[in-house]
């Protein structure tokens, strides 16, 4: 291959050769090119507007013509009250989240992939797909009716069987913000996530089920020694995938779910950057604010690719 | 003769803990089964019976005293119909849009012997891990005049990067070479080859990518929440907002935006409005289920 090219264009001189590239390639470029001007205009040109983080912002010279501030802005953000809180909240909301709603899907799968009776293993698997199509708006809002302090069925369940005395307000504790986030998120998400697993079992090799049988393991041994083995590399990769995503809390869920009484537990770098950013427009603050939080990520990254190429030998760069 | 008593008894023994096993199983998966379709049904119910004993936690698993009211009250506003109307619209030229962007880029980014790709594709994913942020991204959409138009709805992640991959990598895998050749000698360009044959062999994932991409268009929040302050531009998912959340006794920051209905059948409004969100994606749901699954299966193989 390597030599056939070299023979190919030796004696071509470079604008021949170029002439030659275009006329091969002219339709795939264009065929690339309003993807790329998307994401030029859409992604690049705002990180170059990054630099808003670093200046003063003024009308009338626009995101890079303003004074240069060098790091006033962060120093603002690290002295601020809202460093630590936003920080800790942004952390804890992602830990829990990986903790609580890594394995959920796992042991669903397991779970449905021991299913004998096929009909149901088919209403479960379409049910529980279901969630994940609903909007967050939607979702939150049923959190609210569900969850609300008078009314509300959680309320009266837990009421009925006497399990505590007089109404408690769920959503305006803000103890109980990261439990009811999670468990909401597991609930919405756990179905959708588990389609891989459900994939990976049922491309076990059923001469394993076989041999485990005459071996006299019974099912719960052969689900620990067969099933689980198989589908050990693909939680693997997805762990990976995660954790270099962990500081992406999603904005949507948490903002609103917000209320005054849970601010303390739900106000996180996102929803700050949004808070002052855009909304009481300290465009440079906000622009600092979000630079923080996108390097936090890119460290996290780098930091979980190191050390699972060290550890498995897999990574994604 | 011991071996085959030994062999009995294991068959026996692990029959019994089988049993087990497998009632263990039923009663999980019953258990998950009610914990997920149950809210889903009490919302269900609850929209059609009577406020009050909702509110008073009578109404379990059947409707009780029913009445219509909560849907009566979403046909005559007008908010709900714009917004519909404001996010079909948002859905299908955005979905449109998308399509049109991501699959020649995804036919590009598949040609092995198109030398440039890894640069190209390089451009695309390091997108993914970092970006300029809320704030400097909406300097530029200010910047070129897109705040509160129905453009920018339309126009903004006109491509995924994720369903770029998706796109390419089906490409790359599930079509042979041997037709690229073939089309070159019959002399094929690019652009033919790509309308006449990877468009007609790539039906599955041009179907997922629909589902995936109108599917986010359907619930998308944030940008109209960014982007747009217009009343009139303001996409279903927004409205469904004001209706549902700014309404609640502690709404946070706007200062609930009274709906105009009555306290006490207020709730059945709001159980109505979500139905009626929600389901014109229930309703497809059936006939597009088994093109997710693939969707996902194909996301899996990374290439």
């Amino acid at each position: 291959m390597g030599k056939n090219r070299e023979t190919g264009e030796t004696g071509l001189n470079a604008g021949e050769r170029m002439k030659r590239y275009w006329a091969h390639n002219w339709q795939l470029w264009l065929m690339l090119l309003p993807g790329i001007i998307y994401i030029f205009v859409f992604c690049y040109v705002p990180m170059y507007g990054v630099q808003l983080a670093f200046r003063d912002y003024s009308f009338t010279s626009g995101i890079t013509g303003g004074k240069w501030e060098g790091f006033k802005y962060f120093r603002q953000y690290f002295e601020s009250p809202m460093f630590i809180p936003t920080l800790r909240n942004t952390f804890i909301i992602a830990l829990t989240s990986i903790v609580v709603g890594f394995p959920a899907p796992i042991i669903l799968a397991m779970i449905i992939n021991q299913i004998r009776n096929t009909k149901w293993k088919k209403i479960v698997q379409t049910t529980v797909y279901i969630p994940y199509f609903i909007s967050v708006v939607v979702l939150v809002s049923m959190i609210n009716i569900l969850f609300a302090n008078d009314s509300g069925v959680v309320g009266n369940f837990l009421k009925a069987i006497h399990l505590v005395g007089q109404d408690i307000n769920i959503l305006g504790k803000e103890s109980a913000f990261v439990p009811l986030y999670v468990l909401t998120g597991v609930w919405q998400s756990m179905g959708w996530n588990s389609i891989i697993f459900i994939a990976a079992l049922s491309s076990v090799d059923t001469q394993l089920y076989d041999a485990c049988k005459i071996d006299g393991a019974n099912r719960w041994q052969t689900m620990w020694n067969i099933d689980f083995p198989a589908i050990l590399p693909t939680i693997m990769i997805l762990l990976i995938l995660n954790m270099g995503n962990i500081l992406n809390v999603g904005f949507d869920k948490v903002f609103l779910m917000q209320n005054s009484l849970n601010l303390g537990a739900s106000q996180v770098i996102s929803t700050y950057v949004y808070t002052v950013g855009i909304k009481s427009s300290q465009f440079s603050f906000g622009a600092a604010v979000g630079l923080f939080n996108t390097a936090i990520n890119f460290v996290f990254l780098l930091l979980t690719n190191y050390l699972s190429k060290k550890a498995t030998g897999t990574g994604l760069m | 003769m011991t071996k085959t008593a030994v062999k009995n008894r294991s068959v026996k023994c692990s029959s019994w803990s089988d049993r087990i096993f497998g009632a263990a199983v039923m009663i999980l998966s019953i258990m998950i089964f009610l914990i997920i379709a149950y809210p889903l049904w009490f919302v269900v119910i609850a929209s059609i019976s009577n406020s009050n004993l909702v509110n008073l936690g009578k109404v379990t698993f059947w409707p009780k005293d029913i009445r219509f009211y909560g849907y009566e009250q979403i046909l005559q506003d007008a908010r709900i119909w714009k917004g519909y109307a404001n996010t079909i619209l948002y859905v299908v030229a955005g979905t449109a849009l998308n399509m049109v962007i991501t699959m020649p880029a995804a036919y590009a980014l598949s040609r092995k012997d198109f030398k440039a790709r890894n640069g190209v594709m390089f451009y695309f994913v390091f997108t993914m891990f970092f970006s300029g942020g809320l704030v400097p991204t909406y300097m530029t959409v200010s910047a070129l005049h897109l705040i509160s138009t129905r453009t920018i709805l339309v126009v903004f992640v006109a491509i995924n990067t994720y369903n770029l991959i998706i796109a390419r990598t089906f490409i790359q895998n599930s079509i042979p070479d041997d037709l690229y050749e073939a089309a070159v000698l019959d002399g094929c360009s690019h652009f033919t080859y790509f309308m006449k044959v990877v468009l007609p062999l790539s039906k599955a994932v041009i179907s997922v990518l629909i589902l995936y991409y109108a599917v986010f268009h359907w619930n998308d929040y944030f940008n109209a929440l960014i982007y747009n302050s217009k009343q009139d531009n303001a996409p279903l998912q927004i409205v469904l907002r004001d209706i549902l959340l700014l309404n609640q006794a502690f709404a946070s920051g706007n200062g609930g935006v009274q709906g105009g209905y009555g306290q006490s059948s207020a709730d059945q409004v709001k159980y109505a409005v979500i139905i009626v969100s929600t389901l014109p994606i229930l309703c497809v749901y059936p006939f597009i289920q088994k093109y997710f699954e693939k969707g996902v299966m194909i996301g899996a193989v990374k290439g």
